[in-house]
């Protein structure tokens, strides 16, 4: 351990205004397995990024082995012995698991492909995870979420990289490969690979730290966190409104949502915690219309909706509104202007027989930039030009513009300041006050437990009845959501993740 | 129960896989028999004379097809393939005029057509202009150049070789096709080789099915994207030399929307314009079956407007069957 395989020092990076990174300095020996945990947004994906070539960082120094490490590209990364698996799968899905496995070292002799030692050498590195459908020849897109996840992280091992970083490896695994990769990060030690090990849960890092016994609790980075988080949140008195806004019965969307039935009263806001790909978001979106839903009904002040053949036109005029978790892609339209995006869904109150009257919409979105403190210079800037914490107030504005009775907020302060996530939390704390109903997704424990009067945890697309947030603890919501039973804060384990745990 | 149905999918999915490799065979056969039905003289439109016929009229799109595929395959596209055919048929007729040797001129044919996909590959990566963009730009330069250098003339050229080359009927007859034809067939085959074999190949289908997985990979993406669009270039430059011969003169306006019956060829051949799908054997099949339509259509003694409509109608049909299968693939 004492030789030192990577050093980081002073490494900054900065997007526009947002600070990501002010200072990181790292060091790792040989056969460390480093964990580093993090709010969202908090720069380990950055780090990660720089890491591996993605972008440069602004300042400071890296070291691999001694020698200066300033990689101008993924592919001299890769040549340094860094490999990187992702957060998000990023797999050719048209080719087969051998030549995913093996893309960008595909064993040839002059150009041409060896495909016996390709197969050869992926079932070495598929040996360490018990999956029979993951065959070298299969196509990957013929291959189920979870062991695509394998095939990414068998990508990595190909690779015989001597640093791995693992950003939130375990996202869509199940509880058994789990425990295989923490078997193969075992390992991996042994052979002197080092690992940075990124994980939102403080449980999993805990159970690496524990089993590696060169990772103690103080090495651990929670520099990254060092931010006061009481302060973060507006103090709001629990009021919940006997009037039932939303009443949702057995909704389904299978394969991914299987069963959920909540309340959702005005003035409330209730969370949906579960790890991502629990069916949290199919959830919301075929409550929105947005996806197919087979079965289910769901009550709107009482009045009977049966989810099959909803449609998010309907909803609207329902009085629903919906924040996406992905807000490049279908939360704004980002080439046009703040103005436009504000008042998409509510033409109606800056128009007249069809015609937009510009002024009106103008003078409209000024108020809204006004009360929500979106930085920008003019309404009619475009949106892409903001920072993505201004972005997410501009689709925040949009919903308050439509005046929406419900709100369904999926993953609101994904990937946004600090600055702007304590406006927004003020924002959606004043919508509660008003008498709002508010729905709000959030793989961020914190911010669930800082503003919500209830939380409801999804597991494998069944959603856990709703309890008062004081009768859940942080450890309680992640045992539910990794699939045990959470009884009136006793733990009744289920399945097979019991064993593991007990 | 589980297993049942897990059995049951991947049942499905083998039969959907054979369904998309066999569907434009299918297509062919169709095509060939009812025109075969519709026809009074069936042993005609069958014959191995026919048979000829529509095999030296399809070399052309055939061997810009080939180069076609792999660009369609890596998840670009080219819409300048028409002005490169035009201009490099007119740079093997001037050289031809010029009394350089026919194996001058025709590689310089070739290679203008390389030259043109390198410019192409160059402002796709350096520039960062879509391929659909640089491209429709190289479709009206390429046009204009070939124009400019043939004096808004047909470039008449003297007896050669390379007139011979795309012939319905060869001398000496033993070689039964046309050397074009020979030349297509060879050089599809030795792609569709090395697409499934090589190193470069994999990494084509790796770049158009997810660019960013392969950029992560370490897979040179810049380098690879002008590679293929000057090899597909090096094939439409040889489409433009076949393109002279038929016509034993070098035309700068011959060839317009040959773009569009090229992509028409791949597409129904179970190209993915989203990149990541498509063979050189599908787009081959592709290529005869408009080859065979146009033949029937005129065989049938049908109007020019008819084929048009037909084949027209064809593509959009291809299509929605290839976004039906992905439809059922990738949710």
């Amino acid at each position: 351990m004492a030789m030192i395989a990577l050093k980081l020092f002073d490494i900054a990076k900065r997007f526009g205004p947002t600070v990501a990174l002010d200072g990181v300095n790292l060091q790792l020996g040989h056969g460390e397995v480093h964990a580093l945990i993090g709010e969202n947004g908090a720069g380990k994906s950055t780090l990660m990024n720089i890491l591996a070539g993605a972008f440069p960082p602004d300042g400071g120094l890296m070291e691999i082995g001694g020698r200066s490490y300033a990689p101008a590209s993924p592919l001299d990364s890769r040549r340094r012995g860094i490999a990187l698996i992702h957060q998000e799968l990023s797999l050719a899905p048209h080719l087969t698991v051998a030549e995913n496995i093996l893309m960008g070292l595909e064993p040839a002799r002059w150009g041409w492909l060896d495909r016996e030692t390709a197969r050869r050498k992926t079932l070495e590195v598929l040996e360490s995870f018990h999956h029979p459908e993951i065959r070298p020849n299969r196509r990957v897109a013929d291959l189920p979420i979870a062991a695509r996840q394998v095939v990414e992280i068998c990508r990595a091992i190909a690779a015989r990289a001597n640093i791995i970083l693992m950003d939130e490896p375990t996202s869509s695994l199940q509880r058994d490969d789990v425990a295989h990769l923490f078997a193969l990060i075992r390992r991996l030690r042994q052979d002197g690979v080092c690992i940075i090990y990124i994980s939102h849960f403080l449980e999993e890092v805990r159970e690496i730290a524990g089993e590696l016994s060169s990772v103690t609790n103080d090495e651990l980075i929670t520099h990254m966190v060092g931010r006061s988080v009481k302060t973060l949140f507006p103090s709001r008195e629990s009021r919940r409104a006997d009037e039932v806004l939303l009443e949702v019965r057995d909704l389904s969307a299978p394969p991914h949502l299987r069963q959920a039935s909540f309340n959702l009263h005005a003035g409330e806001i209730l969370g949906i915690a579960g790890l991502m790909g629990s069916g949290r978001t199919e959830m919301v979106r075929a409550i929105f219309g947005l996806e197919a839903a087979p079965s289910g009904t769901f009550k709107l002040r009482s009045k009977a909706i049966f989810a099959s053949g909803g449609s998010p036109t309907l909803r609207l005029v329902q009085g629903l509104g919906y924040l996406s978790e992905d807000r490049k892609g279908e939360g704004l339209a980002l080439a046009l202007s703040v103005a436009d995006n504000t008042t998409m869904t509510r033409f109606s109150s800056c128009s007249r027989w069809g015609w937009l009257n510009r002024a009106a919409q103008r003078k409209q979105t000024e108020a809204w930039i006004t009360q929500l403190g979106i930085k920008a210079r003019t309404p009619l800037q475009p949106s892409r030009t903001l920072s993505g914490g201004n972005q997410q107030k501009v689709a925040l504005a949009r919903l308050l513009h439509q005046d929406a009775d419900v709100l369904l907020l999926d993953e609101p302060t994904r990937g946004i300041d600090i600055g702007s996530k304590a406006q927004i939390y003020q924002v959606i704390a004043r919508c509660a006050e008003e008498n709002k109903a508010v729905l709000m997704v959030s793989s961020y424990l914190p911010e669930l437990f800082g503003m919500c009067d209830r939380i409801a945890v999804m597991t494998r697309g069944r959603l856990s009845p709703a309890r008062p947030v004081n009768e859940w603890t942080p450890e309680t919501v992640m045992l539910a959501a990794i699939g045990g039973e959470v009884e009136a804060g006793n733990i009744i384990s289920n399945g097979t993740m019991e064993e593991a745990r007990a | 129960m589980v297993a049942a149905s897990t059995d049951q999918k991947s049942l499905a999915t083998f039969l959907r896989g054979w369904l998309a490799r066999l569907g434009p065979f299918l297509g062919l056969i169709l095509v060939i028999a009812v025109f075969a039905l519709l026809t009074e003289s069936p042993a005609r439109y069958l014959s191995p004379f026919n048979l000829r016929i529509v095999l030296a009229q399809t070399v052309i799109v055939a061997i810009g097809a080939i180069g076609m595929t792999m660009i369609i395959v890596s998840g670009g596209i080219d819409l300048s393939v028409g002005s490169i055919i035009a201009l490099s048929s007119v740079v093997t007729a001037l050289l031809l005029r010029a009394g350089y040797p026919p194996t001058i001129a025709v590689l310089a044919g070739v290679l203008v057509g390389g030259l043109v996909g390198l410019v192409n590959g160059l402002v796709i990566t350096g520039l960062r202009v879509v391929p659909f963009i640089a491209t429709l730009g190289m479709l009206g330069i390429a046009r204009g150049v070939a124009k400019w250098i043939a004096g808004q003339q047909t470039v008449n050229v003297p007896q050669t070789w390379v007139n011979e080359l795309a012939v319905t009927f060869p001398t000496p007859s033993w070689l039964l096709l046309a050397p074009g034809v020979w030349v297509a067939l060879l050089l599809s085959v030795l792609t569709a080789i090395v697409l499934r074999n090589t190193v470069f190949g994999r990494r084509v289908f790796a770049l158009g099915s997810n660019e960013s997985a392969a950029r992560a990979c370490g897979i040179p993406v810049v380098r690879l994207k002008i590679w293929i669009y000057s090899l597909a270039g090096l094939y439409f430059g040889l489409a433009g030399v076949t393109q002279m011969s038929r016509l034993r003169q070098g035309d700068p306006t011959v060839a317009v929307g040959a773009e569009l019956d090229i992509i028409a060829a791949v597409v129904i051949g179970g190209g993915s314009l989203s990149g990541g799908e498509g063979s050189i054997l599908g787009s081959m099949i592709g290529a005869l079956i408009m080859a065979f339509l146009r033949n029937g259509c005129q065989q049938m003694g049908w109007p020019n407007y008819i084929q048009e409509i037909i084949i027209g109608g064809i593509i959009v049909i291809a299509v929605a069957i290839d976004r039906f299968r992905h439809s059922r693939t990738f949710t």
